[in-house]
C-alpha cells in the first residue's frame, strides 16, 4: 500500500465529537499517523503479523492504519469509555477484525504486559497548562510503553522536552532514535484557542532495548 | 475482548499479589472471523500462558509449527472467539472488572 492510500484510508476515521481538555483529545491527523505507520511497516517491519499496542489510542487513527496494514493484532487502550465508543464505530465502518481494545489507566497498568507485545505505537498526551500537574505524563506513558515492548516503541514527543526524554531513554537502558521532525497543526478543537491553529515542533521516536 | 488479549490481562487491585488469570463471567459469547496468519500464531504460542488454552480442550502439541490444524484451532480461540458481554473476576480479590460491548474495564476506583 502506498503512503497516499494509507493517508487518504485514515481520512475515513470518525474523531471525537466533544473533546475533553483535561485528556488532552485530538485526533492524530491522517499525514501523520500515516507518515509514522508507513514508517515503522515499510522501514522496520514491526506492523505485518506483529502483535501491536496502541497507547492512549482515542478514537483509533493508528490502531486502525496497523490493521489496515496487517498487524496480527492491534489492542488498543485509552481511559475514556467516549473514545472507545467512537474508536469502536470506526473498527465496524473498517471492517477489521484483527483489532481488540481495553478501558484502563495506561500509567498503571505496566507490568501486565512485560514484553509480550512485539509493537508499541502511540501519540501520548504531552501534558498541558490545563493538566499541569500531569506534566509527567508522557513520561509515564512511556514507561508502560517500554515495558510492554518486546522489539521496539514508537512514540511523537514535543521536540523541547528532546533532552529529558533522552535522558529517560538512557535511564531506562533504551536507545533511543529520531526518526523524523514533524510539525503538529493542531486545529482549534478547543475553544480556548484563540488562534486559528497551534504549531507544534514534534519528534517522531524510536526506541529499542540497548 | 478476545481470548489473546484475555490472556495478557491482570488485576492490579491494591495488595493484590497475583491477579492473573481473570476469571471469565461471559453473558455473551460471538464468533468474528479474521483471517488465518501462521507465522502470527506460531510466534505467539510462546507467549501465552498455555494453562488457559488447554482449560478449553487445547493440548499443546510439539513440533506446533508445522501443524496448519493446530494452529487454525489456535487461532479459532485466541482471535475468533470474542466476549461480548459479561465481566472478568480478580482470582483473590473476587472485583469484578464489566466487560461491555466487547470492552473491558479495568479501570479501578480511588481507594482500590
Amino acid at each position: 500500500m502506498k503512503l497516499k492510500e494509507l493517508e487518504s484510508c485514515l481520512q475515513q476515521v470518525d474523531g471525537f465529537e466533544e473533546p475533553k481538555i483535561l485528556l488532552e483529545q485530538y485526533l492524530t491527523s491522517p499525514h501523520i499517523a500515516g507518515c509514522m505507520l508507513y514508517t515503522i511497516h515499510n522501514t522496520f517491519d514491526d506492523i505485518q503479523n506483529k502483535l501491536v499496542a496502541d497507547l492512549g489510542c482515542g478514537c483509533g487513527v493508528l490502531s486502525i492504519g496497523a490493521a489496515v496494514l496487517d498487524a496480527g493484532l492491534c489492542v488498543g487502550f485509552d481511559i475514556d469509555e467516549d473514545a472507545l465508543d467512537i474508536f469502536k464505530g470506526n473498527v465496524e465502518d473498517f471492517e477489521l477484525s484483527n483489532i481488540d481494545m481495553v478501558q484502563c489507566d495506561v500509567c498503571s497498568i505496566g507490568s501486565s504486559f512485560a514484553k509480550k507485545f512485539d509493537t508499541v505505537i502511540m501519540n501520548p498526551p504531552f501534558g498541558t497548562k490545563h493538566n499541569q500537574g500531569k506534566s509527567h505524563l508522557c513520561c509515564c506513558f512511556l514507561k508502560t510503553a517500554i515495558s510492554m515492548a518486546n522489539t521496539a516503541v514508537y512514540s511523537l514527543h514535543k521536540t523541547s522536552t528532546r533532552d529529558h526524554i533522552q535522558k529517560k531513554a538512557n535511564d531506562w537502558k533504551m536507545k533511543m532514535e529520531v526518526i523524523a521532525e514533524l510539525r503538529y497543526d493542531l486545529p482549534a478543537s478547543y475553544k480556548f484557542h484563540k488562534k486559528k491553529s497551534v504549531d507544534i515542533q514534534v519528534d517522531f521516536i524510536r526506541f529499542t532495548p540497548t | 475482548m478476545k481470548l489473546l488479549t484475555h490472556n495478557m490481562l491482570t488485576s492490579h487491585v491494591q495488595g493484590v499479589i497475583k491477579g492473573y488469570p481473570l476469571i471469565i463471567k461471559a453473558t455473551e459469547v460471538k464468533v468474528n472471523e479474521l483471517e488465518f496468519s501462521a507465522p502470527f500464531v506460531s510466534r505467539m504460542i510462546p507467549k501465552l500462558e498455555w494453562s488457559l488454552i488447554s482449560a478449553l480442550n487445547c493440548t499443546l502439541i510439539p513440533d506446533y509449527e508445522k501443524d496448519e490444524e493446530f494452529l487454525r484451532k489456535v487461532h479459532r480461540i485466541l482471535l475468533e472467539v470474542e466476549v461480548v458481554e459479561g465481566c472478568l473476576q480478580c482470582p483473590e480479590s473476587g472485583r469484578e472488572f464489566p466487560i461491555s460491548k466487547g470492552v473491558p474495564n479495568m479501570l479501578l476506583i480511588e481507594d482500590e
